[in-house]
């Protein structure tokens, strides 16, 4: 019906006359592309409602959480912001790679470096990555002003943090998860003591988790108040960076001072030198400290509490944050 | 400090205006209505649910365009409407046709792929509405939705707002600090100021009263005082324009405010300035400044205390029912009222430009 009214003859003056006696027969049916006059109007269907499901709050949180943990690694976002979580991600798997190449060509018995020490020794990367992505997580929604959007929906202030926080976790433990999973793959590929490594294996992933709900919590903190991303970022860097120069300055000096007792004390007030301690003491993992002086099962204790503290400080901080910026 | 006092108010469905100065409580209103903020003392509801406990499903079923900026820049239209679909639980596939939808609605097209950085405030403003009706609310608050935009946007964002509730079938409740702007689009408009209710009342109730025309002609040759032989002439047509004239504005003193009681007056004036041979160089109706309602407020405080309380109580314990509103609190609060409707006439118009 439509197709044998679209010759371009309608234009001009002859238009609305023959527009007069179409339109009943128009009207009737969705017509496309007809006389350039009644154009407009037949293709402008009217406005549909919306009867299909809500799924609430649950769903919206659980959307929250995977559009965040998406863009930390720039997933859903500009081409620009996926280059140095992608950067920062490879650069955490290479030296894994490296030692699984390396075990496999020579043939070795064990794995050079321990699951629960390369979290460790790849920190600097993991606090890149920290201080490159909480703020991108929470600053701009401050900075924009976007978290009304947010609280005019069905999710409440918990869900908000918890989605953020959970996301952030995630991805930490997606950075520093997937070097142990190469190292392990590699470790079987290499025919290592299959019990041995999946202990190790599973040590090291209880490490990482551990570190990943601990940075997450830091970053998020900081990264949350401040609306400015570059505040957030010299944060999260200056505070992973400081206290654990600090630590191993002061832990250095006790050693050398001969008073070794105060060194896996001093270990308390950083983050990494934490988790340090805590898979020293519950992981068995050996201690980076100055003469591997880690903290034995009691004060491991302490370090476990201290963790656990910093993480529900850092989830009620954020819970605080929130209620007063909600609209 | 307090923010709303005693203000009982029940607003039905279709357009409803809710006007009142920076700080009067507009968008503190919105906040206890939306269920974020708890009302120390007194309740509301919305849609029927309470807002103190029913936080969650209100805010599922209502829509919320906030006044200020919200949009992150680096992101296109496109995947902030879905992904705030999404946040109102709307199932992905839905999601995304809602947005398609939603944004051809509220007049973005190609444009809806870019980031939003680039667009202009009324684009940002159309998205900020879109992102607020995408998941077919029964209600929308929209809060200062013409804030920053040009005569021709606010306009535009105007005729928008009434399509939201006559093609679109959702109830609307829209603030602003510019009455003129409200008169025309709502159904009915509610003014509030320092967080007590001062009028309610039907639109028509509102334009009957305070639609004044701005007149402003040439002078000839043959009539060297124009506006002043316009002023003889439309007296003896039986329309006195206002005392008051402009000033400070361009063509001071050659301004003629004029009662616009209908359609008629506009055909005697045109007749008049023609039968004159004078030039008319505008004829346009004025917008009234919130202040102008708010002036007589002041002076009945200057009374005494009893003035400003009489009206709070009254709305308090009355209430606005309705298109009855503007009967109900009058009873009581009468001074007020009708003072307010004759502030125009007092002072001469101060206009909205």
């Amino acid at each position: 019906m439509s197709t044998d009214r679209t010759s371009p003859g309608h234009g001009g003056p002859a238009g609305p006359a023959a527009i007069g006696t179409d339109t009943p027969a128009g009207a009737s049916g969705p017509a496309t592309g007809a006389g350039p006059r009644g154009d407009t109007r037949i293709h402008n269907i009217g406005y549909r409602g919306y009867d299909g499901a809500r799924l609430g709050r649950a769903y919206a949180r659980r959307s929250l959480y995977t559009q965040s943990l998406r863009g930390s690694y720039g997933l859903g976002r500009s081409g620009k912001s996926k280059v140095l979580p992608m950067i920062l991600f490879a650069v955490m798997c290479l030296p894994a790679a490296i030692i699984v190449a390396v075990a496999v060509a020579t043939d070795l018995k064990d794995l050079p470096l321990d699951y629960t020490r390369y979290a460790i020794f790849t920190q600097a990367v993991i606090g890149l990555y920290l201080a490159a992505q909480a703020p991108q997580s929470v600053s701009r929604d401050l900075r924009f002003k976007t978290v009304p959007l947010y609280f005019s929906r069905p999710i409440e202030r918990v869900d908000y943090v918890l989605a953020k926080y959970g996301a952030m976790a995630s991805a930490l433990f997606l950075l520093t998860g997937v070097p142990l999973v190469i190292l392990y793959v590699g470790s079987l590929l290499a025919e290592m003591d299959f019990a041995e490594q999946t202990k190790g294996f599973g040590q090291g992933l209880v490490s990482v988790a551990l570190l990943s709900v601990l940075f997450g919590g830091i970053g998020l903190v900081l990264a949350a108040l401040t609306p400015r991303r570059g505040f957030g970022v010299a944060g999260v860097i200056a505070t992973l960076t400081i206290s654990y120069g600090a630590v191993s300055t002061l832990q250095a000096i006790a050693w050398g001072s001969g008073s070794p007792a105060a060194v896996k004390w001093i270990g308390l007030f950083s983050p990494i030198t934490l988790i340090d301690g805590v898979q020293t003491a519950f992981l068995g993992a050996s201690s980076s400290f100055p003469g591997e002086l880690g903290p034995s099962a009691g004060a491991g204790v302490v370090y476990l509490l201290v963790v656990l503290a910093l993480v529900l400080g850092s989830y009620a901080v954020l819970m605080r944050r929130y209620r007063k910026v909600g609209l | 400090m307090t923010a709303l006092d005693r203000l009982s108010l029940d607003i039905g469905p279709g357009v409803t205006g809710l006007v009142g100065a920076n700080g009067a409580g507009k968008s503190t209103m919105i906040k206890i209505l939306l269920g974020l903020s708890p009302a120390t003392e007194g309740r509301a509801s919305v849609l029927g649910l309470d807002v103190a406990t029913s936080g969650g499903a209100i805010r599922e079923r209502v829509g919320y365009m906030p006044e200020h900026d919200c949009l992150p820049p680096d992101v296109s239209a496109t995947e902030l409407v879905v992904h705030m679909a999404r946040m109102s639980g709307l199932p992905p596939t839905a999601a995304r046709e809602r947005t398609a939808d939603t944004l051809r609605h509220v007049g973005l097209y190609e444009e809806r792929y870019r980031p939003i950085g680039g667009y202009s405030t009324g684009m940002k403003q159309r998205v900020k509405l879109a992102q607020a009706l995408v998941h077919d609310p029964q209600l929308v608050f929209l809060d200062e939705p013409t804030n920053g935009l040009d005569p021709v946007g606010r306009d535009e964002m105007l005729g928008l707002i009434r399509r939201v509730y006559t093609d679109f079938g959702i109830s609307v409740l829209v603030t602003s600090h510019l009455l003129g702007e409200l008169e025309r689009t709502c159904d009915h408009v509610v003014v509030i100021d320092g967080g007590t209710l001062l009028r309610s009342s039907s639109t028509s109730d509102f334009t009957q009263t305070t639609t004044t025309l701005a007149v402003e002609v040439t002078d000839t040759d043959a009539t060297p005082d124009g506006t002043r032989a316009l002023v003889d002439a439309l007296t003896a047509a039986g329309i006195t324009p206002h005392a008051g004239t402009e000033e400070g504005l361009p063509g001071a003193g050659h301004i003629l405010l004029i009662e616009a009681t209908g359609d008629e007056t506009y055909d005697v004036v045109r007749d008049t300035v023609a039968g004159l041979g004078l030039g008319l160089v505008r004829m346009e109706q004025r917008r009234h400044h919130i202040a102008e309602v708010f002036r007589p407020q002041e002076a009945a405080g200057a009374k005494g205390p009893a003035g400003g309380v009489g009206p709070t109580t009254a709305a308090g314990t009355t209430g606005a029912t309705g298109p009855s509103g503007s009967a109900a609190p009058g009873a009581v609060g009468a001074g007020t009222t009708a003072q307010a409707q004759h502030a125009p006439r007092k002072g001469g118009a101060r206009n909205e430009h």
